[in-house]
């Protein structure tokens, strides 16, 4: 690591100040961190409800909450963490922060229309508390018919117009980033030349704009039948449960890929610095992030195999899902291969990739199961379900966003974080985590259902442990809030390459001008071509 | 005046990557919008397949008359459009405002046929929700289809009203100069999400009137 | 990228085709083809969309990128239809209820 003199430069973060110069802003950085702060509270706020529906699970009894009252926390714990907190986060956050740096250009091709993305995400997130502080919602996150649209009594209308609302912020940040790759990148640099992780951002705001739209209107004709008593799912007049269940992962199941593929993509960038060695395979997992985004299109069946969905259609969704596991293996061999014969840093970043590696594996090998018809007939609705879907969100995805926060924490507050306590927070993340959600695969296994706030006596150990676990896995996420607070002030001075890595982030100051470059750059060399970092190395 | 022609945002390097980028973008949310009623044309084709001679008795209650006096209404409303993109590139600043005057008269002529439509079938008592009272063959069935209708008539007529404020403001830009051979990005991109409404409806007329007509007379 | 000015008779022509088309799809609707109204009504639909994106919406001098956007949304609504209508018309395939 260099260590970098103090100088008075202009930044984004000191070029104006005010309230008006924050939420009028135009720049891509200052919205991204108006995202950061915003899905930073519904993080914590999904884990309030996690934190009590693992109290409750402490005991067999449904002692803790009622029954009704447990529906509503899985269901806003559901909804708040995946609708506010993961379809959002690294794209929102990291995406708007790094995609015109790492393109060479000054801005998204349309500043208002990210500024107006924000405020959508921040509308539809204050219907969703709104409908959670008069009451809440018990469907699940999954608004299955006939329940939402005919049986609860619950605030559905409410919470589906927020969820509706917040699809919009998804659907505009992608159309943004989609038209700024074609059209914005620096000269020279061309699509093979791009950092992975604009092939993943790319991949994922394909789908962003076209999944999306499908669970609005799915949204929007639950709202319609049960506001208006339009009966689109009624079974009395001849409507199919089943055909929502189609609409409804038709979008959802794509969803999960918006909420992995961009961890996937912070994970190339971070194997890659950390190995000081360029990717194994580029345009293999380039490729592979396209494919899993129209792979993903292809498998929402399985989530329907005892639906009452037909059989031949359940083997042909059995099958494809089998196919979408592919391109997520080659990304996972060609990280290891990177490594194989790299130099390897044991940074903070690099830990939280480590992490996802290793734990996103066994989320998608559990999938694999899940794929088996046979097999998914035993566990559906149980634990091994909830671990696996786990593994990968927060094993996978959330380690991956705290590494590339870790990683790009220096570019975009000009500050260092505290290493010591980072590799600390690592550890106790990773070591909750599994504590957390390993009993669950097993207890799932053995028949505990999901969604369920009592249980029989021989579950208990399971949940006890899972329970300890999640109260460590709080601490390890408590830390790194505390600690890059505290770096805003009291951090090092970060350097403009504090990792000497590749990129044309790194070729600007910490932090970035308004304009992010002094001189647009020309791209004239490959991506992760570290002879040229090694060249502009001084002593 | 002027400096609108060169309304270069600062983000762009030049006037044609800005218009090469917006045209993109609004191809992009096209996109999405077949998406966004394919959802709706998804659950039509599985209850058609499923009921279809349900489906046939229930369309036989739309008028097709006002159907095809709408699908016409629209495609005219189109052609203003485009030749309203056309004055635009040419210059012509008079006839800009009067294609899409022409386009918005239109445009609210549609809405007033829809709901005109809308109030015959309930005053027959064919409104699902309202005073659903059809007592004929399959009463379950015809009442999906014209909750399907509704939706999507309901949807397209929302797309129909706030095309018509985007292109009332277009019309007053329009009037102020603001447009030139130049600069004339707006119009076009608007032109194109009124072709798409368009486009949905050119759908919605054969897929809901005419179904199974020969039934009746 | 060249700027391609379509004329208002160029329009016209499309226009015309368009009010024939609509006449044809209402007349053919009222007759009775059996199995075959449905796929006269949305092969003219169809006809009548593709000029409607070819010629008022300008895909036919656009962009290859273009062309890719409009045709991936109708692909991808297709494939919503298509793998749905798969389960739809499999169910009772294997004489078991429910299945």
């Amino acid at each position: 690591m260099i260590t970098a003199t103090v100088e008075a430069r202009d930044n984004y973060l000191t070029h104006e100040y005010g309230v008006k110069s924050w939420l009028l802003t135009k720049d891509h950085k200052r919205i991204a961190l108006l995202y950061l702060a915003t899905i930073t509270f519904f993080f914590f706020l999904g884990g309030i409800f996690a934190t009590v529906i693992r109290l409750e699970l402490l005991t067999p009894p449904g002692d803790l909450v009622s029954s009704q009252t447990y529906n509503k926390l899985f269901s806003l714990h559901g909804i708040i963490m995946v609708f506010l907190f993961l379809i959002p986060s690294i794209p929102a956050t990291l995406g708007n922060f790094l995609v015109p740096l790492m393109l060479g250009c000054k801005d998204l091709a349309f500043p208002k229309l990210n500024l107006l993305s924000w405020y959508i995400l921040v509308v539809g997130g204050l219907f969703v508390l709104y409908a959670m502080l008069i009451g809440g919602v018990d469907t699940g996150w999954t608004f299955y018919v006939p329940l939402s649209t005919s049986y609860a009594n619950t605030y559905v209308i409410l919470t589906a117009v927020g969820v509706f609302i917040v699809g919009f912020s998804s659907i505009l940040t992608g159309l943004n980033f989609i038209v700024t790759v074609h059209r914005m990148r620096a000269p020279g640099l061309t699509w093979f030349r791009l950092p992975l992780f604009i092939w993943s951002i790319y991949a994922t705001s394909v789908i962003q704009v076209l999944a999306t739209p499908v669970i609005a209107v799915t949204l929007l004709l639950v709202a319609l039948e049960r506001g208006f008593h339009l009966g689109i799912f009624d079974p009395a007049l001849g409507g199919d449960p089943v055909l929502f269940q189609h609409l409804f992962w038709f979008y959802s199941h794509p969803a999960v890929y918006i909420m992995v593929l961009p961890g996937m993509g912070v994970v190339s960038e971070l194997v890659s610095t950390y190995s000081r060695k360029k990717v194994f395979g580029y345009k293999f997992v380039a490729f592979a992030s396209v494919a899993i985004a129209i792979l993903g299109f292809l498998v929402w069946g399985h989530h329907m195999f005892v639906a009452g969905q037909s059989v031949y259609a359940s083997m042909v969704f059995s099958m494809l899902s089998y196919l979408v596991a592919v391109p997520s293996a080659i990304k996972v061999f060609n990280w290891t291969a990177t490594l194989y014969k790299g130099s390897i840093s044991y940074d903070t970043p690099m830990l939280y990739a480590f992490g996802f590696i290793g734990l996103f594996t066994m989320g998608g090998l559990t999938g694999t199961f899940l794929a088996a018809l046979g097999f998914d007939v035993h566990v559906t609705d149980t634990y091994f379900v909830v671990a696996h879907f786990h593994y990968i969100m927060v094993g996978g995805t959330m380690m991956a966003y705290l590494g590339g926060l870790h990683y790009w924490w220096p570019k975009i507050s000009g500050r260092m974080y505290p290493e010591g306590w980072a590799k600390l927070s690592a550890l106790v993340v990773f070591l909750g985590f599994n504590l957390t959600f390993f009993p669950q695969f097993i207890m799932g296994y053995l028949g505990m259902p999901r969604r369920y706030h009592a249980y029989p006596e021989e579950f208990q150990v399971y949940h006890v442990l899972s329970t300890a676990g999640a109260s460590v896995l709080a601490v390890g996420y408590l830390i790194p809030a505390m600690y890059f607070i505290w770096s805003l002030r009291y951090g090092p001075i970060a350097p403009d390459n504090p990792w000497r890595a590749t990129g044309l982030e790194w070729q600007t100051s910490s932090p970035p001008p308004p304009d992010n470059f002094e001189i647009t750059p020309v791209v004239t060399h490959e991506a992760y071509d570290f002879s040229v970092v090694e060249e502009m190395t001084v002593g | 005046m002027a400096n609108h022609s060169l309304a270069l945002r600062h983000q762009f390097e030049d006037v044609a990557q800005q218009k090469d980028a917006s045209t993109l973008g609004m191809w992009i949310f096209l996109a999405t919008e077949i998406l966004f009623f394919g959802g709706m044309f998804c659950c039509y084709t599985v209850y058609r397949a499923s009921y279809p001679h349900a489906f046939g008795i229930a369309s036989n209650h739309l008028e097709v008359l006002w159907g095809a006096v709408s699908t016409v209404v629209l495609i005219c409303s189109s052609y203003f459009m485009a030749c309203s993109v056309n004055s635009a590139a040419t210059g012509h600043r008079k006839a800009l405002v009067g294609f899409l005057a022409l386009t918005i008269v239109l445009a609210v002529a549609f809405l007033v046929i829809e709901m005109s439509e809308w109030y015959l079938l309930y005053k027959e008592g064919l409104m699902p929700g309202v005073n659903f009272t059809y007592k004929g063959i399959d009463p379950g069935h015809v009442q999906l289809f014209f909750c399907m209708y509704f939706a999507m008539t309901g949807l397209h007529a929302s797309h129909v009203t706030i095309g018509i404020v985007i292109l009332v403001i277009l019309a007053f830009r329009a009037y102020a100069g603001v447009f030139t051979p130049a600069y004339y990005t707006p119009v076009e991109i608007s032109g194109l999400y009124w072709h798409f409404v368009d486009l949905v409806w050119i759908f919605l007329f054969p897929l809901y009137y005419l179904i199974a007509r020969h039934l009746q007379g | 990228m060249a700027e391609h000015i379509v004329t208002k008779k160029q329009y016209a022509y499309v226009f015309a085709i368009l009010l024939v088309l609509t006449l044809v799809t209402t007349v053919a609707g009222n007759m009775d083809l059996g199995p075959f109204n449905v796929v006269v009504a949305l092969v003219i639909a169809v006809i009548k969309a593709s000029l409607v994106v070819l010629f008022f919406m300008h895909v036919y001098w656009s962009t290859k990128l273009t062309r890719l956007v409009a045709v991936s949304g109708i692909a991808w609504l297709g494939l919503l239809l298509w793998l749905t209508m798969t389960d739809l018309i499999s169910r009772g395939w294997l004489g078991v209820p429910g299945k």
